[in-house]
Parts: C-alpha cells; sequence; structure tokens
C-alpha cells in the first residue's frame, strides 16, 4: 500500500517527463503540451471556427502529426507557425499577427476606453448651461431696474 | 388548405402591422384619441394574425405536408414529433417567421399590460413596433416565405440535421429569440421618448421591467446556447468567440448596460442620453445580429444559406431603422435636459464607469468579429480573429467590471464616501486575497486571478444584503424579518451579480481543465487528474434512425471504481454524418467528461479524450442564477407600476 | 461645450452606422456579382513558383515534378482531385470541356486507392495530360490545398497565377480562367 501512495505521489512529478503518444506520435508530456499549446493557435480550414486541436477532421489531424513531429524535432515554435503561414497564409492563425494592418484592431480596447472615459468627462463639463441670453424686453427691464 | 390559411394570415398581419405602425406614430400627433387607442387593438389582431400563421407552419411541419417546400427540406416523417416541431425554427425562413411572432408578442404585451401609460406614449411605442414588424414580416412575406409549395410533393423530407435534434436546441432558439426581439420594446421607448422630447423618472419607471424581462431571457438563452454546445459538440469547450456568438453577446453586453442606465434615470434623472443610445444600440445590435446571419458575409457555424440578395433586403431594413432611429437621436436627444448633479465618487459614477467598461468589451468584440470583411473588402487580405485574440483582449477589460461590482452597489447616490465602503468589505476582500494567494502558489495566475474575482463579487454582494439586514447588529429573528421586508429589486440586483460571480468562478475554474487524447485498447488504462480511467469495452447499440458505437470507461480512484461513462459515436445513415456523444458525470463542482472521438484502424481500441473539468457546473449555474435574479426583480411590484397594474387605477404611483 | 459641438458629439453614432453601412452595401454587391467570396482564401503561391515536389504516376499515366512546370509552351492547369470527393465528380464534365478546347490540365489525385482511382477515371474520362497521385497528402499541404477539389493556374515560365478552391462552373471559367488564360497565353 505505502508503494503505492509512494508511485502515485511520483506521477504528478513524472507526468512532465512522461511519454505519450497523440496521432501515432510519441512524445514527452512537456512536447505534448508545447504542440498543443501551438496547434491552439492554429484555424482548422475545413471546419467552422475550430483550432486544429479541438478538430476531428482529417487534414486537421495531418497537421498536428507535423506539428509534433517539427517539436520532437527541436523547432521552435515561431518557426513551426512561419511554417504553416507559409503555406496557407495569416489566414491560419486564429490571432492576426500585429502589423500595420491591424493597429487599428488591437488597438481598439484603448480607443473605447477613452472615448468612453472622454465623452463622460465632456458629459459632465456641459452639465452646468449657460443661462439663455436674455430677449431684448428683458434685457430693457433689466437696465431699468439697475438704473 | 391550412398553409394556405397560414400564408394568408402572414400578408394580413403585414397590413395590420402597418397599420398599427402608422396610426401609432400619427395619431398623438394628431391628437385624435380614437386614432390612440386602435393602435392596441391593431397591436393584439396583428399577433393573433401571425399567430396564426406560426401556428400553420408548425401544423405542416407536425403532420409532415411535404407539400410545403419548407417541410420538405428540413423535415421527414421519421423525426420524432418534439423536433417536427422544433424543425419549424431550424432554418432560415421558419426562424423568421418565429423573429416576427416575438415581435408581435411584444407588441401584444405592451397593448395589454401597459395600461398605466399615457395613451400618447404607448400609441408611440406601439407605432414604432409596428413600423419594425411590418419591415420584417415584409421581408418573410415576399423574400424568405415559408408557405412556398412543392408539387409533386416528395415522398419524404431531406430530414432534420441530427446535431438539431436534441431537447436543448430545440429551445434554444425561442429562449434566445425572445431576448433578443425583447429589447425591440425598450427601442420603442427610446424612440416613443425622443420623438416626444421628454425622458424623466417615469420613463425610466417603465422600460426598466421591458429591459429586464428581455435580459432575462437573453441571459437564459445564451446560457442555454453555451451548455447545449458544451454537451453536444464534444469538445468540452463553452464558448469558441463564433460570430454568431459574438452577435447575441453584443445586445447582452450592452443591454446589461442599459439595465443599469435605466436605475439611474429612475433615480436621478441623469444619464438620459446615454440610456436612449443603448436601448437603440442594443436592439440595432439584435438586427445586425440576425443580418450577419442570413447574409453569408462571415465564415460561422451557425450560418443558414448565404445568400446575398436577402442580405441586401435585410441592410435595407437595418438602414431604415437604425439610421433612422440615430438620425433622430442626434437631433433631438442634445434637447434632453438632464437635471441630475453627482459627485465624481458617486453611484452614479460607478454605474457610468460600469457602462464605460461594457461598451468597451462590445467595442473590442464588434470590432473583431467585423475586422476580416471589411479588411478583406479595403485590402484584399484575408485575416482571421477567433478565441485567441478575443480572449487576450476581452478578459483584461472585465478585471475593473468585477472590482467595481463589488464597491458599486455599496456606494451611495449623488456623494459618496469610499473608506467606509472599503472598511465594510474587508471580508470580502480579505477571503479573495487568500484565495489568490492559495492558487497563485501553484502558479496558475489567471485561474487564481478569476476565483479571487468571482469569490470577491459574490462575498461583496452578500456584504450589501448583510448590511441592508442589519445582520449581527439585530437579532437574528430581526435580519429575518428585514430579509423578507426588503424590496424584490434588491433581492434580485444582489442574486444577479451572485449569479455572475459564480459564472465568473466557473471560468476560472475551466482554465485549470485536465485533458489527455490517448488511444486505448480494451483493458488499458491511463492517469488523469488523480483518477484512473479504463476502457472496459466498446460495442454496438443500434438507434432509430443511427448506427451506434459505445465506448465503456470506468473511473477508479485508489482501485476503488466511482464510475463508468458510455461515450458514443452515431452514424446517421439518411444524412451521412457522424454525431460524437459525450459521457459527462457532475457532481456540481466539477465535471468528468469522455469523448469517444474515433477507432483508429487495426488497433482494435478507442481514441478517447478524457477531460477533467473543475467547476464547469458553475458557468452555467452563474447564468441561470443571473435570470432568476431577473426574473425575482421583475416580480417586484413597484416595477410594474407603469407595465401591468389590473389592481390599481391607471396612473397610480405606487 | 458649444451646441454645435454638442450636436456633432451626438451624431458620431449615426456616422458610424453610415459608414459601417455603406461598407456591408458594397461588400453584398460585390458578392451578388461573384466578384468576392467572403470565404476564399487567397493562395500564398499566387506570383510564386510551385515548392518542391516530386510525384510518382498514377493509372498509368506520367508522374512530375516542380521542375517539369519551369517553362512551358502554354499555361497549364494543375487540377488537385480525388475519387472520394462529390464535387471532384460534378467538375469532371468540366474539365473534359475544357480539355477538348486545347486547354492543358495536369491531374494530382489526393489521398486516393488506386483502384478507385482508376475507376473514376474510366468513368468519368481522363482530361489530364499528366496524371501524378500524392497519397500521403504532404505535397498537398507543402502547396497549401485544403481540400478537394482545388485548381492552380502556372503560367508558361511556371509563377503561379491563379487558385481556385471548388468545382470549376460556367461562371468562373468564363469570368476568371478565360481572362487570365488570355492574359498568360
Amino acid at each position: 500500500m505505502r508503494k503505492l501512495v509512494f508511485v502515485l505521489a511520483l506521477v504528478p512529478v513524472l507526468a512532465y517527463a512522461q511519454e505519450v503518444t497523440r496521432d501515432g506520435v510519441t512524445l514527452s508530456q512537456a512536447q505534448e503540451t508545447r504542440a498543443e499549446d501551438i496547434g491552439s493557435q492554429l484555424r482548422c480550414l475545413v471546419c467552422q471556427n475550430e483550432s486544429i486541436e479541438g478538430s476531428s477532421a482529417a487534414l486537421a489531424k495531418q497537421l498536428r502529426v507535423i506539428i509534433r513531429q517539427q517539436v520532437v524535432a527541436g523547432d521552435s515554435s515561431k518557426s513551426i507557425l512561419d511554417y504553416m503561414v507559409q503555406r496557407y497564409g495569416i489566414f491560419v492563425l486564429l490571432k492576426p499577427p500585429f502589423m500595420p494592418l491591424t493597429w487599428a484592431l488591437y488597438a481598439s480596447p484603448f480607443v473605447a476606453l477613452l472615448l468612453g472615459v472622454f465623452g463622460f468627462w465632456m458629459a459632465r463639463r456641459g452639465k452646468v448651461a449657460a443661462p439663455a441670453p436674455l430677449s431684448d424686453a428683458d434685457a430693457k427691464r433689466l437696465d431699468e431696474l439697475l438704473k | 388548405m391550412i398553409p394556405e390559411l397560414g400564408h394568408f394570415a402572414l400578408a394580413l398581419a403585414v397590413a395590420l402591422a402597418f397599420a398599427q405602425g402608422v396610426i401609432g406614430i400619427f395619431a398623438p400627433g394628431l391628437r385624435d384619441a380614437r386614432a390612440m387607442r386602435a393602435a392596441p387593438a391593431l397591436a393584439l389582431s396583428h399577433f393573433l394574425a401571425i399567430g396564426a400563421a406560426f401556428l400553420a407552419l408548425i401544423y405542416a411541419g407536425v403532420v409532415s405536408d411535404f407539400t410545403v417546400e419548407n417541410v420538405a427540406d428540413f423535415s421527414s416523417s421519421i423525426v420524432p414529433l418534439m423536433y417536427r416541431i422544433s424543425g419549424t425554427w431550424g432554418n432560415h425562413d421558419g426562424s423568421m417567421v418565429l423573429w416576427c411572432f416575438i415581435l408581435s408578442l411584444c407588441g401584444a404585451t405592451v397593448a395589454a399590460f401597459g395600461s398605466g401609460l399615457p395613451a400618447s406614449l404607448r400609441a408611440r411605442v406601439l407605432g414604432v413596433l409596428g413600423l419594425v414588424s411590418g419591415g420584417f414580416l415584409l421581408f418573410t412575406l415576399t423574400v424568405s416565405d415559408p408557405f412556398t409549395r412543392l408539387w409533386p410533393p416528395p415522398l419524404d423530407g431531406a430530414g432534420v440535421n441530427p446535431i438539431l435534434q436534441d431537447p436543448g436546441l430545440a429551445f434554444h432558439p425561442p429562449v434566445l429569440y425572445t431576448g433578443y426581439v425583447g429589447f425591440s420594446v425598450a427601442f420603442a421607448f427610446a424612440i416613443a421618448a425622443l420623438i416626444e422630447g421628454r425622458i424623466d423618472a417615469a420613463w425610466g419607471r417603465w422600460v426598466r421591467p421591458w429591459a429586464l424581462l428581455s435580459w432575462c431571457f437573453l441571459t437564459a438563452g445564451i446560457t442555454l446556447g453555451s451548455w447545449w454546445s458544451y454537451y453536444t459538440l464534444g469538445w468540452g469547450g463553452y464558448w469558441f468567440w463564433d460570430p454568431v456568438e459574438n452577435a447575441a453577446l453584443l445586445p447582452w453586453l450592452t443591454g446589461t448596460a442599459l439595465l443599469h442606465c435605466a436605475i439611474v434615470v429612475e433615480k436621478r434623472e441623469a444619464l438620459k442620453a446615454w440610456t436612449v443610445l443603448l436601448a437603440i444600440a442594443t436592439f440595432s445590435l439584435s438586427l445586425s445580429g440576425t443580418f450577419l446571419v442570413r447574409s453569408g458575409i462571415l465564415n460561422s457555424v451557425h450560418s443558414f444559406a448565404a445568400a446575398p440578395d436577402q442580405g441586401l433586403f435585410i441592410l435595407a431594413l437595418l438602414g431604415i431603422t437604425i439610421g433612422g432611429s440615430l438620425l433622430l437621436f442626434a437631433i433631438r436627444a442634445p434637447v434632453l435636459a438632464a437635471t441630475g448633479i453627482y459627485a465624481p465618487l458617486s453611484r452614479e459614477s460607478a454605474l457610468v464607469l460600469n457602462n464605460i467598461f461594457l461598451c468597451s468589451i462590445a467595442a473590442v468584440v464588434f470590432t473583431g468579429t467585423l475586422y476580416p470583411p471589411f479588411v478583406n473588402l479595403l485590402f484584399g487580405v484575408q485575416l482571421s480573429i477567433g478565441a485567441p485574440f478575443f480572449n487576450q483582449v476581452v478578459l483584461p477589460l472585465t478585471g475593473p467590471i468585477i472590482l467595481a461590482m463589488g464597491v458599486g452597489p455599496l456606494l451611495a447616490w449623488k456623494r459618496a464616501a469610499l473608506l467606509p465602503v472599503l472598511q465594510q468589505l474587508w471580508l470580502a476582500a480579505g477571503v479573495a486575497l487568500v484565495v489568490f494567494l492559495v492558487v497563485a502558489a501553484d502558479r496558475h495566475v489567471i485561474a487564481a486571478m478569476g476565483l479571487a474575482g468571482g469569490v470577491w463579487v459574490v462575498l461583496a454582494a452578500l456584504t450589501d444584503i448583510a448590511g441592508r439586514v442589519r445582520l449581527f447588529r439585530v437579532s437574528a429573528a430581526g435580519s429575518v424579518a428585514r430579509l423578507f421586508a426588503l424590496p424584490r429589486a434588491a433581492i434580485g440586483a444582489t442574486l444577479g451579480h451572485i449569479g455572475f460571480g459564480v459564472m465568473v468562478l466557473g471560468i476560472a475554474g475551466m482554465t485549470l481543465a485536465t485533458q489527455k487524447v490517448i488511444v486505448l485498447t480494451p483493458g488499458q488504462s491511463t492517469e488523469l487528474g488523480g483518477y484512473t480511467w479504463t476502457l472496459n469495452d466498446i460495442h454496438d447499440a443500434p438507434g432509430p434512425n443511427f448506427s451506434q458505437r459505445v465506448a465503456d470507461v470506468s473511473l477508479s480512484e485508489n482501485g476503488a471504481v466511482f464510475l463508468t461513462l458510455h461515450p458514443a459515436r452515431r452514424y446517421f445513415a439518411a444524412q451521412k454524418v457522424v454525431t460524437n456523444t459525450a459521457a459527462i458525470k457532475t457532481n456540481g463542482f466539477q465535471d468528468i467528461y469522455a469523448v469517444f472521438a474515433s477507432e483508429p484502424a487495426g488497433t482494435g481500441g478507442a481514441e478517447l479524450r478524457l477531460n477533467r473539468h473543475p467547476l464547469a457546473p458553475e458557468i452555467w449555474l452563474g447564468g441561470l442564477i443571473m435570470a432568476l435574479g431577473g426574473g425575482i426583480s421583475l416580480s417586484d411590484r413597484r416595477l410594474r407600476v407603469g407595465a401591468p397594474s389590473r389592481k390599481k387605477p391607471a396612473g397610480a404611483v405606487a | 461645450m458649444s451646441p454645435l459641438r454638442r450636436r456633432l458629439m451626438f451624431g458620431i453614432p449615426l456616422a458610424v452606422v453610415v459608414v459601417g453601412g455603406a461598407g456591408f452595401y458594397t461588400i453584398l454587391r460585390r458578392m451578388q456579382e461573384n466578384a468576392y467570396d467572403p470565404h476564399a482564401l487567397p493562395s500564398p503561391l499566387i506570383g510564386k513558383k510551385l515548392p518542391v515536389f516530386a510525384l510518382p504516376g498514377a493509372d498509368g499515366g506520367q508522374g512530375f515534378a516542380n521542375t517539369d512546370l519551369l517553362s512551358l509552351p502554354k499555361p497549364v492547369l494543375v487540377n488537385w482531385f480525388a475519387s472520394w470527393c462529390v464535387p471532384c465528380l460534378q467538375e469532371a464534365p468540366m474539365l473534359a470541356k475544357l480539355a477538348k478546347a486545347g486547354l492543358e490540365i495536369w491531374g494530382i489525385a489526393y489521398q486516393d486507392q488506386p483502384g478507385d482511382l482508376a475507376n473514376f477515371i474510366a468513368a468519368n474520362g481522363n482530361p489530364y495530360t499528366r496524371l501524378a497521385a500524392d497519397a500521403s497528402g504532404l505535397t498537398a499541404i507543402n502547396w497549401g490545398v485544403y481540400g478537394v477539389p482545388e485548381t492552380y493556374l502556372v503560367d508558361r515560365t511556371g509563377v503561379v497565377r491563379w487558385r481556385y478552391a471548388g468545382a470549376l462552373t460556367d461562371d468562373v471559367v468564363s469570368g476568371t480562367l478565360q481572362p487570365l488564360l488570355q492574359q498568360y497565353a
């Protein structure tokens, strides 16, 4: 029993180095985690709005295999993503790269917040409206009263 | 015969809706009291007409009348009764009829329960609703007519998509549409107010129940949709930032902001222009959602068949409705005089801050959803924007909202002091901090922030109630008595915040989910999340219209088996579709989720996706609590003064 | 704040909606004229030479490599297809028509079995001057092919000028392919 507890206690430690097999490729848990991270950034092109990690499509599976083979070979995540973009275009990335075309996109939260705060500030400033200018008759009356 | 009557009823509804619209808008201006009284009658008869058309379409589906092209294309005789009924709205044409039906129901409800409203306001509200209804009914009748006939009829229909044959999905559209379309009433109130040139506390009190009712349904509809995709689609995910999901989230965000603004208008007569703009924006976003789904512009799981012609018609409708209402806003809104003044630190300011963040999130989601088609149009570059982008950008914006939600309800109106409020919240803050430190120690920083945030919101809401019932400062019996004496609106609002906090807990818990994809042969085991998962057996289990392979998976802890799951794969021969039936077992605080992904040839085993989802049930529990809170708020009699007041004489104020 | 500035500020939402509406209108009109497909993916190969590959022949046809496409007497259409793909079946008559009209078409069978492929060719005719097989699908990935059928137009210098995903229809052929063929003849 104690042995069992000992082994079970080691499981979390060993898990990271443990070998897993995914889609026919055998790799360490750490490598699998990195491969899943890369895969979840790539769009499955034959599905609607899924990443290649979650998809059951044949093309997605092929790409998962390629990613894992490249991870085992030691390629960096960036080079693997570049490999995919080179073949499929930037559409394959679920998060578009930060480039002049997407500056407006990435700036949108800041712009929205700034506009909101600015609008609030302007609204508060204009709250105390200047009194309406006096009509001629009233102006005359005022003059007479003040004399 | 019945479909022809339904078709006629649809045409009649168009006429009645436009009559309601024209009379409702112009009668108050002409000071014609009799015409103003005609508007509710027209609204009710318009509702009956479209109701008859809707029933006729359902009837055609139930009896499997394949001379109706819609039934032939989207239903079949071997489909169970429930799905023959729900299949009515599972396609584009039928769902437009459902949309129009609910729109007319809104008008009928205002007509029936709005006797407390001034006659001119009620007439104008019904007028606006009539015009919008008329436009969409015209669209349905001309371009997407569900009653087109087919002769000779086919022997059997094409069948209902197997994925749609599910009780959750049967109810998702009606609930969701009631939410979407329900905001048309708040919209109509806003337009009526702009025409009349007057927004006051009474208007705020009248609008709130309608906004609240729609918000409840929208919350429930989105929760239901998310839960359905979790248990049906087999990926263990619950939100994909799919463009059509975003289209439902956008009106929810602005609708929540609207709800909070309406409170301020009612209590403090401030934020009038913002409230009107939000009412217009929320319904406009609902309409835009309709447009995007049906036009084919977006890549989405939910899109109905792409049809640019229909897209142009809806765009025209949107142009008139949204453009017209914003033009009216630009002209008339500057005239709205806000009389309430408040200090920079006050409950009003907290609500404004809340609105700014909610609307910023809405703006970001909106931008992200529409950026690809516009960039494609302008530069010819095809971008894709998916979950990683939205998660990265939206989640930081929810942080300030979560913090403010705890403090806001305890701030005083007009001028508040922050320190006493913070002192009141010491317990909530302390517990949240402890939770954060404990979870962050395991290097799960994001989950730590989420869990701490959820705990903070829930405890802060409870602190608010504790303060109101003077917990520990009077006797227990005194506190209980005060609890029951609390206005239901207060309890509802607290529950709403608690629900949101619970949902945040659920979402944070899910970030700690563990998953494993593995091929097992019968008898093999694997470890995940502290449990041992064993594949016992794979066997056949055919169903009425599908063949099925079932995997028996048992879970054990320390050698003792405590759970057996049966994930399955189904093949529907008629449509050549394979679906995955995930096996989910919940204990209220975590979900065990197993999917039978495939049977790799030559192994004799099964590829399984095994998941452990901590706190997953809390996501939908939170949504339900929020909707429940809204419902309880609605039952507060003070809120119904402007709307239903059957026992009180018209115009009486509680 | 002056009344004019205040009115202008209130007009901002309207301005945003008008601009957005104009944009959507343009998108829809272009979709109607088939000048725009929101779901079409531009291929990164356009304007470039094909990636390095060499595929074996199939069904008695002669296989080919990227070197074979580097200098040609006239533009070549490379058609990716499979016997198990329904739109490929629908496209077959169109390809036969184009081949008969003198267009040179080379075919690549994607992840297909030799027997099924032979049956498909026998049933639908063989419009392909050269026929190769990519059984593993790895060459397809290098090309950026994500489904079948896909058709690439390669000009005389071996540069890719056009990629179409989906079955070729009359509209696509007359509207897009013919002008391109004239341009790169």
